[in-house]
């Protein structure tokens, strides 16, 4: 199994390692070139409007789409957004899946936290799975989650914050910032099935 | 599947993870001195990853001299709401007010920094105290683990800014990155002395060494002009750029600044730094490091 890591800006290197450390192959993805042979991408933090620009001038937009719609996909905050049918601004998005994300929902940096969060879709067994350490920095938030999207986990206030449509998984915050690999482990699973 | 919210945690802010968190979401991007909401917008649509919001650049600041402080927190507020993309902007060294002040007015990041006219010659800000992180310039190892120790989230070698000459930036870089290499290839009997020679935290150095690199994300910074400059400073190991007067100094900033962004990506990249190089027109001017008089250079700033 070979997982590619969007590497245009943000905490690429991050998710990178904690494939590595689950024993998968990550590949950097820069170009269109690098997304052959790959069975699955994961699109990550940083900030969405550098993210979205590269990846236009350097003739991404399409490629990732069409990847995008036989592979499965995980965006990470920055991800998030990108994969995002609609956030109320123009900016370049790939828009395949059927969610309406606000950027910078909490606020700005000040207003960044962690959280413990609940995530029933982490257990291995069906029963109730730890806390999951949530990082959560300049985050968006998914406002609005069409058929066929299961929100995976929501804060105390009944915000959504993640997300599964079919074979893409959408994040606000940050599993690559824990030394947790739960959320990995379950992409990779999903790339495994697929 | 249960989609009903449990109890769950209570939410902390501020907490070190976040504050470097943050630096680590800006890796491989650019980080670009702004002095007007019109140029934060050009910096953003240019894919900039954050700005840094100032009165004056440093280029600038070295013409007309005087004592150079905090800029103006309604000009700060104007470029923060003008633009997505977070907000930076300058203390002077050891000005906890001034620091507390760009805390009171929301900016996203806080730099402690020598460009300025520093405020205390023997302290830096206590920057556990905030809540906003901040990133400090260094020239070597001690001094970026003794600003880790005070607090700092991010770190930026700190070259020699508003003259456009990448030397020092490289300098400081090799310096921070061999040091680095130094320690980890030391027996762990000799971490103590070393610590106590640079004059860092030992238990800092103790970091360094299992991760073989600064327990922080670490930026270049200062003298850095063109797309290839940017792209020598991301093949000597750090993690992303600032770009001070070197963009709004030059003949075409818009170009210019999209340009370093790709070149920041492309790193490794020659033939695509080959076509982001061509007609970017003017760049700034510049000063050679080697004629500046050391009453001028702002990287001696720092303790």
């Amino acid at each position: 199994m070979r997982i590619g890591v969007l590497a245009l800006q943000g905490a690429f290197q991050e998710h990178v390692q904690m494939l590595q450390r689950l024993g998968v192959a990550a590949v950097e993805v820069r170009l269109p070139a690098d997304l052959e042979g790959l069975d699955g991408l994961i699109i990550p933090g940083g900030e969405s409007t550098t993210i979205g620009k590269l990846a236009t001038t350097f003739g991404l937009i399409e490629p990732l789409r069409q990847f995008a719609q036989q592979k499965p996909v995980w965006g990470t905050c920055a991800g998030m957004i990108f994969l995002a049918r609609q956030i109320g601004r123009d900016q370049p998005l790939l828009g395949v899946m059927d969610i309406v994300v606000e950027r910078n929902a909490f606020g700005r940096q000040v207003d960044s936290f962690e959280v413990d969060l609940d995530v029933p879709a982490l257990s291995a067994n069906g029963s109730q799975p730890e806390p999951y350490p949530a990082v959560f920095i300049r985050a968006p938030r998914l406002v609005e989650a069409r058929d066929g999207v299961a929100v995976l986990a929501r804060l105390a206030d009944g915000t959504a914050v993640a997300a599964q449509q079919g074979h893409w998984l959408a994040t606000s915050f940050h599993p690559e910032l824990t030394g947790d690999p739960r959320f990995h482990a379950y992409f990779v699973r999903m790339v495994a099935g697929a | 599947m249960d989609n009903g919210h449990k109890e769950n945690g209570q939410r902390e802010l501020g907490s070190v993870k976040v504050k470097r968190g943050l630096a680590q979401m800006l890796k491989g991007g650019v980080i670009m001195d702004v002095v007007t909401p019109q140029q934060a917008i050009i910096a953003e649509e240019a894919g900039a990853c954050a700005v840094m919001a100032l009165e004056r650049v440093p280029a600038d600041i070295r013409v007309q001299g005087g004592v150079a402080r905090m800029s103006d927190p309604g000009l700060i507020r104007e470029i923060m709401a003008a633009v997505s993309i977070p907000v930076m902007a300058k203390c002077r060294i050891g000005h906890f007010v001034e620091a507390q002040i760009l805390q009171a007015i929301g900016v996203d990041y806080i730099d402690e920094s020598e460009v300025l006219t520093p405020a205390d010659e023997a302290h830096h800000v206590y920057k556990h105290a905030f809540k906003v992180p901040f990133v400090c310039g260094c020239r070597n190892l001690g001094e970026a683990l003794r600003r880790i120790g005070e607090g700092a989230a991010m770190i930026r070698t700190k070259g020699e800014a508003g003259t456009g000459d990448v030397v020092e930036a490289v300098r400081h870089a090799r310096s921070v990155l061999g040091e680095i290499r130094r320690v980890q290839q030391m027996p762990d009997e000799e971490l103590m002395s070393y610590a106590k020679e640079i004059g860092a935290p030992f238990e800092l150095v103790l970091e360094t060494k299992a991760l073989g690199r600064l327990p922080v994300v670490n930026f270049a910074a200062g003298g850095i002009a063109t797309p290839a400059d940017a792209a020598l400073m991301m093949q000597i190991g750090v993690d992303g750029v600032f770009v001070g007067s070197g963009i709004f100094k030059s003949g075409d900033p818009a170009r210019r600044a999209k340009a370093i962004v790709e070149a920041t990506t492309h790193y490794n990249n020659p033939e695509i730094l080959a076509k982001v190089s061509e007609n970017l027109g003017e760049p700034m001017v510049g000063i050679s490091v080697s004629s500046l008089p050391a009453s001028e250079q702002l990287a001696t700033r720092g303790w």
